[in-house]
């Protein structure tokens, strides 16, 4: 099974949770798909085994001695990328317009790496990650590798748990899509009930199965009935309501999973969750 | 002038910063952050219009095409593909570059819009308010921020982007007169705010540091800022009244507290534009 967990947006404890998943069930391979900031590995720690380069885009590149200035390049690029016969690699998406059009083959598409994708080895077991280089384009892509990443490591089908990425754009498609069950983490806000709703839809598009949890549920306990309302209307099973509770900071603060504080209610049902999913996972229904 | 908000994550409490701060100020607020637009939701504007956002994609007339396939060898987002003797198109993937028209020698290839989002435009008692949708289940939300980057006149002008350090954060900040980088002190948030950091120098925009959810002693934040000479330029308390609020949808400058607040970073955003066009 490929469990993904995720929210709408960053911020709701989804990194929380899946750090506390991973603590709970060690041999499962663990993948950190938020590879803009990637943040499992800062509470997982252990030691890096493999690294390699990614290339994800292509970017291109002005021959000075070929050019001839005659600024057809700039006329095509849909994107900005060209003044005064210069690239502006930030802004390029490696299109390949202006090699089409330059009149004396000026242009090159060259290779751009846009990250590295890393394996770590942890108490917790395998982690597989990434670090995107800063303003890449492609996240995407860059998701679908450390995925790929993982899978050599499942070697007798474990679970593998993944940490979502936040949004509904390219990297979250890249996470939800193939994934088995998708645990969303919701906070009891206005926000967290838009955002649930389009990231439900998304991963409906996938079909992909939910299930939600409400994490700092008495925060705003109205808020909290209207997304359980919200939920049974849409069949969606609310696996568990997770309280506010200080020691999560502390948690955080102190870089441990708060399944590992005994007295934390917080890390209690979370645990509850995870049984429940781990039930579900050993009968067959998930 | 333009303000771009960002942060390293989401949930720093971006949002409560931008709105807050177009709020207290009377500046305009725009929404780029478009896989979750929430600034609405705080303030809550009466919406007056609202446009569709389309890519050009190609479109090909299969009597002209001879079936070279030029137009795929060309598309780099393997967008199109050759199949059965037919150039078929997945139109998610394509970015609309225009590439595949442009070597198609035999006129075969026009181009249709399609839609991948919309634009909100909708007044609050003093400012205007944008935002940008992107529909779900679409991947590419950059076309989206440049098009309400166009949109943006030369009043003062917030805008809220997405988390992260993609090119949708790239998109929103290209060509703005200075960053606001909203951080908390916690050890994620230190790492998430080095990348953001990174992002802004490498831009060349000058910026400064908001502490959210901070508290009254020396945070690690204020550590590293102090080593790497960063402006802080304010601090909002960790303050379960915040929680409640923001839960509620509701903005904190209706406290006079916070009001006040806000005021007094959005002062010191100015300065420090001021400055940095010296
Ligand atoms: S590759 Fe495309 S985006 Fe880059 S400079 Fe050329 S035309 Fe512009
Ligand atoms: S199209 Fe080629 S020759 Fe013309 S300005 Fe661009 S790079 Fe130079
Ligand atoms: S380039 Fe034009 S003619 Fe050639 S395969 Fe594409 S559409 Fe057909
Ligand atoms: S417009 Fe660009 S991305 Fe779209 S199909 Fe043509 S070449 Fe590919």
């Amino acid at each position: 099974m490929q469990l993904v967990v995720i929210s709408g947006k960053g911020g709701t404890g989804k990194t929380t949770v899946a750090a506390s998943f991973a603590y709970l069930n060690k041999e499962s391979i663990k993948v950190d798909c938020d590879v803009d900031a990637s943040n499992l590995n800062i509470v997982l720690q252990g030691e890096n085994i493999a690294s390699s380069q990614f290339i994800g885009a292509k970017i291109a590149k002005i021959d000075k001695n070929k050019c001839i200035e005659c600024g057809k390049c700039s006329e095509v690029c849909r994107f900005g990328a060209i003044k005064n016969n210069k690239i502006i690699e930030l802004k390029c998406e490696g299109c390949a317009a202006c090699k089409a059009v330059c009149p004396v083959d000026a242009i090159t598409l060259e290779d751009e790496v846009t990250g590295e994708t890393i394996i770590t080895k942890t108490d917790a077991g395998i982690l597989s990650r990434a670090e995107m280089v800063v303003g890449a384009e492609g996240s995407g892509k860059l998701v679908t590798e450390v995925r790929k990443n993982a899978m050599e490591y499942r070697k007798n089908n474990e679970l593998m748990i993944l940490d979502g990425t936040p949004g509904i754009g390219c990297a979250v498609m890249a996470s939800i899509t193939g994934c088995d069950v998708a645990l969303i983490v919701i906070e009891p806000t206005q926000s967290g009930l838009n955002d649930f709703k389009r990231i439900l839809s998304l991963i409906d598009h996938f079909g992909v199965k939910p299930l939600a949890c409400i994490n700092k549920y008495d925060i705003n306990e109205d808020m909290t009935l209207e997304i359980q309302k919200y939920c049974e209307n849409e069949s969606v099973e609310v696996l568990g309501k997770i309280p506010f509770d200080p020691i999560v900071q502390k948690a955080v603060n102190e870089l441990k999973p708060v399944i590992c504080y005994e007295d934390s209610i917080a890390g209690k049902e979370i645990k509850n969750i995870w049984e429940n999913i781990y039930k579900k996972y050993k009968e067959g229904i998930l | 002038m333009k303000i771009a908000v960002l942060s390293g994550k989401g949930g720093t409490g971006k949002t409560t910063i931008s709105t807050n701060l177009a709020k207290a100020m009377g500046w305009n607020y725009v929404d780029c952050d478009v896989e979750e637009p929430n600034g609405f939701i705080f303030l809550n504007p009466k919406v007056i219009k609202t446009e569709q956002v389309s890519i050009p994609v190609p479109e090909i007339d299969p009597s002209k095409c001879i079936g070279c396939q030029k137009c795929v060898n060309i598309c780099q987002f393997n967008a199109l593909a050759w199949a059965n003797k037919d150039v078929l198109l997945f139109d998610k993937l394509c970015h609309g570059c225009g590439a595949c028209s442009l070597v198609c020698g035999y006129g075969a290839i026009s181009e249709v819009d399609r839609e991948i989002g919309h634009i909100d435009v909708g007044n609050d008692e003093q400012i205007t308010c944008m935002r940008g949708t992107l529909n779900i289940g679409e991947p590419m939300a950059v076309p989206i921020i440049r098009d309400l980057k166009k949109m943006i006149g030369n009043e003062k002008t917030i805008i809220d982007c997405s988390p992260g350090s993609t090119c949708s954060v790239v998109a929103a900040i290209e060509g703005v007169d200075y960053a606001v980088l909203v951080t908390e002190p916690t050890a994620f948030g230190l790492h998430d705010l080095k990348i953001a950091i990174e992002l802004v120098r490498t831009m060349n925009i000058p910026f400064g540091i908001i502490i959210n959810r901070g508290s009254h002693e020396k945070d690690l934040i204020e550590e590293h800022c102090e080593k790497e000479k960063i402006n802080i330029i304010g601090k909002v308390m960790f303050d379960k009244d915040v929680a409640v609020l923001y839960s509620k949808g509701k903005l904190l400058v209706e406290h006079e507290k916070y009001k006040e607040l806000f005021l007094h970073i959005g002062k010191k955003v100015e300065g420090e534009i001021a400055c940095s066009l010296l």
